[in-house]
């Protein structure tokens, strides 16, 4: 398992695919952490869909990581990709039957992939949170949000617990995207029924029908990044987002370790 | 120790209702060059897929180095292969994409650069795959088999895109390996190229075995033929009709007899034909080829 898991970082620290990512997360980190700053008294809100946040809440211990929070969503749509990608081309490719070739045990060669790709995952989420509080820190003073309680105890704990929902979520979405890759077999395909599904789909439906939020896959991953959301509870985000994602792991996982390579 | 790095009982592939493998047996013994041969569709990779246990026959058994398929982790770590070509990322070098498989399979790092020289790559080892031609991407396809330092070597169509040199490399580099004790089971088109390097032939037809066994065999079953040419293109009839008559199958190929007949008969041939006013501007026994035997055994062409 160890062998798959450096085999995979080989091919995921190659420059484009790194600094790709990297760079996509930094623009999506520094546009929407912004944004919450800039746009702090435009009366079109300066949170996801329309939402206001204040300064009060700002000026919260759990203020410096409200940037961060909400590029959790976004953040989930670029793992989505990459571990999408980085499935779905062994097949596109024909690498799968050197991979089974040299390491036979499918399940080790499924965890050893998932393993890389979530230390990809936790190394972009580290940067995103590093410079999304960064950008918060500067910018707070100018939209007059006091800093004062973001760098005590309970300002770190809320660092912490963000990071570890963000890191929920993000990986949730990446495994989301891992399973797509290995029912479709093919990389656009898997990307693009993810993203479609997620941006556009789940937020049509729950246009139609709101209570749809407390159901949708997205709307539940999505939540677990934020800590929970307005009229869905973490608890129930994660129970309702969990059982999606061990659903989707569990049948893309006997359907790989069972379906015959023939390409 | 088993003395066969391949055997394989009753083994068949079936596609919901093509039968691509059907209930063959065949077994090559340790250290030989065994031939892979079959018209395409015959079911060559399949039954490559199924010994290396990506696919899961239908019915049958099969064991490797002694190890049954349906535990490849027992005898893969011996075994080098390049099935349905080269298949690597292509964004990556040829390098990295040894590294790759090096690490996931444990071997020695080292080894990925040694390779890269023995397959002729050594100064593009650096470049992207996408960047390779044909011959290169083949050439690192067999370095990737090489990387265990396999007991028992199969390689689907290596010579695929090669050039002349290339050819001549890769049956040198296979006879190598089997001189130092690799089995090599190798599939090609290239009919002649495995007549001079192999001493097994396996020959699959339409899913079925149609011989398997050691070359020598398979060649001393086969009819000699001898081929006489006129210096009238009129007389190759009344040749045919000689030959015939004296109880022998003969057709006319471009602008010779071909006689199925052992090599003394060429001179009562020759005499009848004088007898007959025939002047003949050659007569050659000639025994047939590995290709023109498959042919014939295959029913192809």
């Amino acid at each position: 398992m160890f062998n798959v898991v450096k085999a995979e970082l080989r091919k995921l620290r190659r420059p484009t695919l790194f600094f790709g990512t990297m760079g996509a997360a930094l623009f999506f980190t520094g546009l929407i952490t912004s944004f919450i700053y800039l746009m702090i008294d435009s009366p079109q809100g300066n949170g996801d869909r329309g939402r206001s946040i204040g300064r009060e809440v700002l000026g919260l211990a759990s203020g410096s990581v409200n940037g961060f929070a909400s590029v959790g969503n976004f953040l989930g749509i670029i793992a989505l990709c990459v571990f999408a990608a980085q499935t779905a081309q062994e097949y596109t490719y024909g690498t799968l039957r050197n991979l089974l070739i040299r390491q036979p045990g499918r399940m080790k060669i499924l965890i050893g992939k998932l393993i890389s790709m979530m230390l990809f995952a936790i190394a972009m989420i580290a940067i995103a949170a590093i410079v999304s509080i960064a950008i918060s820190y500067i910018l707070a003073p100018g939209a007059e949000v006091s800093t004062d309680l973001w760098f005590t105890s309970a300002g770190f704990e809320a660092i912490f617990t963000t990071f570890i929902n963000v890191t929920i979520s993000v990986v949730a979405f990446g495994i989301v995207g891992m399973v797509l890759g290995l029912l479709l077999r093919s990389p656009i395909s898997a990307i693009s029924f993810g993203v479609l599904w997620l941006l556009i789909v789940e937020n049509l439906l729950i246009a139609v029908k709101n209570s749809l939020q407390n159901w949708l896959p997205g709307a539940q991953l999505s939540a677990i990044a934020s800590g929970g959301a307005v009229d869905l509870t973490y608890k129930h985000a994660l129970t309702v987002g969990g059982l999606y994602v061990a659903v989707g792991a569990i049948v893309a996982s006997v359907l790989f370790v069972r379906r015959d390579v023939a390409n | 120790m088993p003395n066969t790095a391949i055997s394989v009982s009753d083994l068949s592939k079936k596609y919901d209702d093509r039968l691509a493998v059907s209930h063959i047996n065949f077994e090559v013994p340790l250290g030989t060059v065994c031939g892979f041969v079959g018209p395409n569709g015959s079911g060559k990779t399949t039954t490559m897929r199924m010994l290396l246990g990506l696919i899961t026959p239908t019915t049958g058994q099969g064991h490797i180095l002694g190890e049954p398929i349906e535990h490849p982790e027992k005898y893969l770590s011996r075994v080098g292969a390049m099935i349905e070509g080269p298949a690597f990322y292509p964004a990556l070098s040829g390098y990295e994409n040894l590294m790759v498989l090096a690490k996931l399979g444990g071997f020695p790092l080292e080894r990925v650069q040694q390779l890269l020289d023995k397959v002729g790559l050594g100064d593009r080892g650096k470049s992207k795959f996408k960047t390779y031609s044909l011959g290169m991407k083949q050439r690192l396809g067999i370095a990737a088999a090489l990387l265990p330092e396999p007991k028992l070597l199969m390689l689907d169509e290596p010579t695929n895109g090669l050039d002349p040199e290339g050819i001549q490399e890769v049956r040198a580099l296979l006879r190598d390996l089997a001189n130092e004790g690799t089995t090599v089971f190798v599939s090609s088109h290239l009919l002649s190229e495995l007549e001079i390097i192999s001493d097994y032939i396996v020959m699959l037809r339409k899913g079925e075995i149609v011989f398997a066994g050691p070359i020598g065999e398979l060649m001393a079953q086969q009819q000699p033929t001898i081929i006489a040419k006129s210096l009238n293109h009129s007389d190759l009839k009344r040749i045919v009709e000689i030959a015939e008559l004296a109880g022998h199958h003969a057709v006319i190929r471009n602008d010779s007899v071909h006689v199925l007949a052992e090599m003394d008969w060429a001179p009562v041939l020759n005499k009848a034909a004088f007898d007959a006013g025939i002047t003949l501007a050659q007569l050659a026994p000639q025994l047939p080829n590995l290709e023109e035997t498959f042919f014939e055994m295959t029913g192809e062409k």
